[in-house]
């Protein structure tokens, strides 16, 4: 095949100019210039065997397994030894060739993977990778039948923990670095090395700094070999007894592929699925680890209701009659509280169903801090854009491209792995120039190569209205910005303006798998689906017209604080909840009093939680493995995934939502996501006047006075989540919670060691972290460390100022003052 | 006899303290220095290619055209590294240039540096010869107080910073690529290439790597000039240069002749074979280079007469061995350097080493098996080539190159103990012949 274009199949491809010729094994060849031998050789089907090559990490030339013969270099001259095909790029004229038809390769081929075989166990039986393995495959294509080797094999004490989850067999090890390549160029974590030398080489790590990377499941599906395998699957399947299915990781709002591999119904393991326009090859730990959250004990099998203040297990006919009582009941004055984990369709169901069915515009998929002026954000610059309805905005592949990127609010590697894998490509492969506006340089942000526009918590506003002279934005230029912007007034207006002003684009990048696809939903009190402005009527005929319903209500709603504050205040009469936690709010504890107040709540839940013990209806709803549908990432690109375990009588929101508005005597017409997908796409997108762009005035930030800081906070990736339940070995992969802060804050503090960090609703004590690069007067805590959550001890958000202060050290003895005997 | 030697880099060995500078400006030293300091660096390179002095590290690469290479428009610093790894068995060159004369390799590395243009120079010692490393020390100290090194040299303007770098006993950082990682601070492995280093080598910046014979030969060179030095040795292989003699000989050491003296001329001055043997066999470069046996002690020592008979002229480190040695035990112990040594990053060389060292230990012990031979020579055929750099090349040269000698003594490992066809106590300087012969059952 030579790969050239005609001219005739329009732009896209329009022939190249700077394409190489040369012959693989008699075949003429054109592929663009730098291309490796290796993959010149896959154009034409030619199949050469390789381990170390990998075409997404620099070569390396160490297995010698893809050796070629070179007759030309394109010079007129050969090269005298066999050459690896995966380090030679292309050059004009060059001959090629392969074992296809060079006896020298193909014995130079069989000779190495001799070499590899004779130090490699012949374990394969109980080996994970036994069925799916390059090395297995590879020996059988380009190996001997029978071994000569009668002599003795290299052996190592099986296996050792060079993570909690990650567990290396030595012997297995053909040494290629692809794991130890990927951690040190692709995560920029290069917590293993080879060490040691000759046959005894082998993947080692620091003692004192264990393989602790938010991407390290990366090395054990990138190993050629069983070398590396992990806690969570190591012995729980062949490969040959496994159905994979494509799905979509529901961790984030990247949109990774993945591949979910289940046996008799139930998924023992899941891989980054091959996307290059989103995750590439690459998924993080939590998107590969973290899919056994619904086999606990908490999940939920059949509804409940409340009797005489105790839940109790109820058929589906009558919870449904129980909730329609309730929900009738309320009339208009229900709130209805989606969070952030629902599927594009039932997000749309939920926005439906509050509109045509209860008759309110009540309804927020915002389960954590949020403010007017974000939906207001949301509506304007968000809302109504994307690929879905046909246009592009910014892309994984467009932060490759720019040339700079400005992050406001934002820490990719704790908050979207895959965004920072790819701006951590960027800037090696490219050099990408990036800032982040933050109150320090956090290690993530170091590894991108950004600089850091020191800024105090709740000052965003201001510091990007006077942003150093040296960051230059034009229009090639990204702004990320991250739904904590919400927590500082004036960000997100300042953000849009500075968009404007400079022509750079914006993405609002937020944290959850559904957020992005609830906006186009219409799960926000502002807005209707596609992006229509309430407060428009002719967005609302549209909608009523498409629903055919008469009307859907005219007020904008009640955003998710109003409504629990309202339901505490019985101005609500009933909230309907969905995927919420408590915990997520700002302060947990107006969460649960609007919940204990509210007169009837309706929960819709796959596990028990604060939300479904308060409950006066419960409807257990299937997990996201268990039904189809599709999420939004943060690009806007529509990422559907179809059912990867079939379980009968599987109930999704659609259908209970269905059942509640046949109980009320409306037809929500949604009977599947394939149909509720169908409506909006048919409802289309907003054409009319987008809703005005929020312009909050910059917030004036209080000044930490002796003693006091202000407070910075987000989420790590690996925390106390209720996704993570049962993943003990990754939970043991997360970082160790520490408070950081500035040396002279900690000493103005007379902070050494620990701290102690309170208000008036409590504390929290964490070992300190001094950060040379921290801004002075804050301090850094993660949001929710296990047991160490801000939300449940301090109720306090990033910006809020906060006392500090010299905590006891954990191991000192208690002093018993009251004497002995006393 | 003795006017067959040359005696240039090894002329002041004999001298009182030779080691010290005021006795090495006695006899002249650093006057290249200042000679060189006036001329351009172009010219300096000039002079040096014309010479036909060609690497004394084992390959023979021109050097003035290596120093050539160094793109000068290039805006990153431009480095000098001396490779001082001596490591190849039998090799004993350049860790007696650097105790006897320090100052001659010293002022060899300000003029390559000058010629080069490099602000900084380094030579990469190997780390176990620590006595050798505190003289190089104390010469470089030595050579900045006397203002021909550090800021300034000579007036001149030019600077120069020179470092003595210890290594720590991998004979694969005297591969110039591992070299530089190890210098850089990594583990030595060598690095693919391209780039080759004069484009991207230490810090990814311009570098002349040089062997230490080679830069010492450079004093000379200015002072005598390119017309002197290619008076010595052959058409293609110019100058004098160092010859190690060790083994079965009466007198071993450095001997410094033109290229292309024979080993038999050699053997004469150094009192030919231990009295009562015959040579046979014996390396022209060291343990890599293909062993010849008697029947070459006639070919010209330059690159082109050992290529001739498909060997390499290498280090010139004359390893000679009589008839009591044990080949197979030799490559035996040879290939266990080689395991040892081999920095584990291809295949054939660590995974083929591991193997060969087996079927070669058995074969020690007279179990060898049939078809050993023919496997030695496929895993040979499977690492020769294709491993990533000359390492693993090297470790099969002992072996091929043996069995195409002497395959009858492989053939006897099938059923003899190697110690029993050549005891080896009989090898030693201490034996007493002929009553050690009869000790000679088991002992091993």
């Amino acid at each position: 095949m030579t790969v050239t274009a005609d001219a005739k199949t329009g732009d896209e491809l329009a022939p190249r100019e700077d394409l190489v010729t040369l012959t693989i094994d008699d075949v003429e060849v054109s592929v663009p210039k730098g291309t490796l031998v290796i993959r010149a050789a896959e154009l034409i089907g030619i199949d050469i065997p390789r381990f170390c090559d990998h075409p997404l990490l620099d070569p390396v030339g160490a297995c010698r397994q893809c050796l070629v013969e070179i007759p030309d270099a394109g010079n007129g001259r050969g090269m005298p030894k066999p050459q690896a095909s995966c380090t030679i790029e292309v050059a004009p004229g060059m001959v090629i060739k392969t074992q296809v038809t060079s006896p020298v390769a193909d014995k130079a081929q069989h000779g190495q993977l001799e070499f590899l075989l004779i130090n490699h166990p012949l374990d394969c039986p109980i080996c994970d990778k036994g069925g799916e393995c390059p090395l297995q495959n590879q020996a059988m294509s380009h190996g001997n039948g029978e071994t000569r080797f009668t002599d003795v094999k290299r052996t190592y004490p099986k296996p050792i923990n060079i993570s909690a989850q990650v567990l290396l067999d030595r012997e297995r090890c053909v040494l290629c670095a692809r794991c130890t390549r990927f951690s040190e160029q692709v995560a920029g974590d290069p917590f293993i090395t080879l060490i040691e030398r000759g046959a005894l080489q082998q993947v080692g790590i620091y003692e004192r700094q264990p393989f602790e990377s938010y991407f390290s499941g990366n090395t054990i599906q990138i190993c050629p070999v069983g070398a590396l395998t992990s806690a969570a699957y190591r012995f729980r399947s062949r490969p040959f007894d496994l159905v994979s299915t494509p799905s979509v990781a529901e961790h984030d709002a990247c949109g990774s592929a993945i591949r979910v591999d289940h046996r008799r119904g139930i998924v023992m393991r899941r891989l980054a699925g091959d996307d290059p326009e989103v995750n590439e090859e690459w998924i993080t730990d939590k998107d590969r680890f973290a899919f056994r959250y619904g086999r606990g004990e908490d999940r939920l099998t059949r509804p409940l209701v409340r009797e005489d203040g105790a839940l109790r297990p109820a058929s589906w006919p009558e919870a449904i009659d129980v909730a329609v009582r309730g929900l009738a009941a309320a009339g208009s004055s229900v709130g209805v509280l989606t969070g952030g984990r629902l599927t594009l369709e039932d997000a749309y169901g939920y926005s439906k169903f509050a509109r045509s069915v209860l008759g309110t515009n009540n309804i927020d998929f915002r389960s954590r801090p949020h403010t007017a002026e974000e939906a207001d954000f949301l509506a304007a610059t968000v809302a109504g854009t994307g690929p879905l309805w046909g246009d592009w905005g910014v892309t994984y592949a467009e932060l490759e491209r720019a040339s700079s990127v400005l992050m406001v609010s934002f820490e990719p590697e704790e908050e979207a792995g895959t965004v920072f894998l790819r701006l951590r490509k960027a800037f090696r492969k490219k050099g990408l120039t990036s800032w982040t506006l933050a109150p320090y340089l956090s290690n993530g942000a170091r590894k991108m190569g950004a600089t850091l526009i020191p800024t105090v918590p709740g000052a965003e506003a201001s510091v990007l209205e006077h942003l150093p002279a040296d960051v230059v934005l034009d229009s090639r230029s990204v702004i990320l910005v991250g739904e904590r912007a919400a927590q500082s007034s004036g960000a997100l207006s300042a953000v849009l303006s500075l968009s404007q002003q400079t022509g750079a684009r914006l993405a609002w990048i937020p944290r959850r798998a559904g957020d992005r696809g609830a906006i186009e939903a219409g799960c926000l009190p502002n807005l209707l689906p596609g992006g229509r402005p309430v407060s428009d009527a002719a967005a609302r005929i549209d909608t009523a017209t498409t629903w055919s319903v008469d009307a859907v209500p005219s007020l904008e709603g009640r955003d998710a604080d109003e409504m629990l504050i309202s339901a505490a205040n019985r101005e609500l009469a009933a909230l309907i909840v969905a995927g919420v936690d408590p915990s997520d709010f700002i302060d947990p504890q107006v969460a649960i009093d609007g919940l204990e107040a509210a007169g009837f709540v309706v929960s819709i839940e796959a596990r028990a939680s604060l939300v479904t013990e308060r409950a006066d209806v419960v409807f257990p709803v299937s997990l996201i493995e268990e039904r189809a549908g599709s999420f939004m990432n943060w690009e806007g690109r529509h990422r559907r995934f179809e059912v990867v375990i079939e379980k009968n009588n599987s109930m999704t929101d659609l259908r209970v939502l269905s059942a509640l508005a046949d109980g009320m005597g409306s037809d929500l017409g949604l009977r599947n996501a394939a149909r509720a997908r169908a409506e909006l796409l048919e409802l289309g997108r907003w054409e009319g006047q987008r809703p005005a762009a929020p312009r909050i005035e910059p917030a004036r930030v209080g000044r930490p006075g002796h003693g006091t800081a202000v407070l910075a906070t987000w989420r790590l990736a690996l925390d106390a989540s209720r996704a993570l339940d049962g993943e003990g070995p990754l939970r043991a992969t997360a970082r160790t919670p520490v408070a950081r802060m500035s040396a002279r804050t900690a000493a103005d503090g007379g902070v050494d060691g620990r701290v102690i960090i309170g208000n008036d609703r409590g504390s929290l004590t964490l070992p300190v972290e001094i950060v040379p690069t921290m801004t002075d007067g804050v301090v850094w805590v993660p949001n929710r460390a296990p047991g160490l959550a801000v939300s449940e001890h301090l109720a306090a958000s990033a910006g809020d100022i906060v006392t500090i202060g010299p905590a006891a050290q954990p191991d000192a003895e208690p002093v018993d003052r009251t004497g002995a005997g006393s | 006899m003795t006017d067959l030697l040359t005696p240039v880099l090894t002329a002041n060995w004999g001298d009182e303290r030779a080691w010290k500078l005021v006795n090495y400006e006695r006899v002249g030293g650093y006057s290249a220095l200042r000679k060189a300091l006036v001329m351009e660096p172009a010219d300096v390179v000039g002079v040096v290619k014309d010479s036909g002095l060609r690497g004394r590290g084992g390959a023979g690469f021109p050097t003035g055209m290596k120093w050539s290479f160094i793109p000068q428009d290039n805006p990153k610093p431009k480095y000098l590294v001396v490779n001082a790894d001596e490591s190849e068995p039998g090799t004993c060159k350049d860790m007696p240039l650097m105790m006897a004369s320090p100052h001659t390799l010293v002022e060899g590395v300000i003029i390559a540096a000058y010629a080069i243009r490099a602000a900084y120079a380094f030579i990469y010692v190997r780390g176990e010869v620590l006595h050798v490393v505190r003289r190089l020390q104390q010469a470089v100290r030595e050579a900045y107080s006397a203002g021909y090194a550090g800021r300034n040299i000579l007036g001149t303007g030019y600077d120069l910073e020179i470092v003595v770098h210890a290594g720590a006993g991998a004979y694969i950082c005297g591969e110039e690529t591992a070299l530089l990682d190890s210098l850089e601070g990594r583990r030595g492995q060598p690095r693919l290439r391209p780039p080759f280093p004069a484009v991207a080598g230490l810090y990814a910046s311009p570098t002349v790597i040089n062997n230490v014979e080679s830069i010492a030969s450079v004093p000379a060179i200015i002072n005598g000039g390119a017309d002197w030095f290619a008076s010595m040795g052959t058409e293609k292989s110019k100058g004098m240069t160092i010859y190690s003699l060790s083994g079965h000989v009466n007198s071993p050491g450095q001997f410094e002749a033109p290229l292309g003296i024979t080993l038999r001329q050699l053997l004469d001055v150094a009192g030919g074979i231990r009295d009562g043997h015959q040579l046979k066999f014996w390396t022209p470069g060291g343990s890599s280079t293909p062993l010849l046996t008697a029947e070459h002690l006639d070919i010209p020592l330059d690159y082109e007469g050992v290529a001739s008979v498909k060997s390499m002229l290498g280090t010139k480190a004359l390893q000679c061995f009589d008839e009591t040695t044990s080949v197979v035990r030799t490559v035996l112990r040879w290939t266990e350097f080689y395991k040892h040594e081999s920095c584990g990053k291809c295949t054939p060389c660590r995974e083929g080493t591991w193997w060969l060292v087996q079927i070669l230990k058995r074969m020690e012990a007279g179990h060898g098996e049939e078809g050993d031979i023919e496997k030695l020579l496929d895993l040979c055929d499977n690492i020769l080539g294709r491993s990533f750099c000359a390492l693993g090349d090297g470790a099969t040269s002992p072996i091929t190159s043996a069995i195409k000698f002497f395959r009858e003594e492989f053939e006897a490992a099938m059923h003899t103990p190697a110690w029993e066809l050549f005891p080896y106590e009989r090898s030693t300087i201490f034996v007493r012949e002929p009553a050690a012969a009869t000790t000679s059952a088991g002992a091993h």
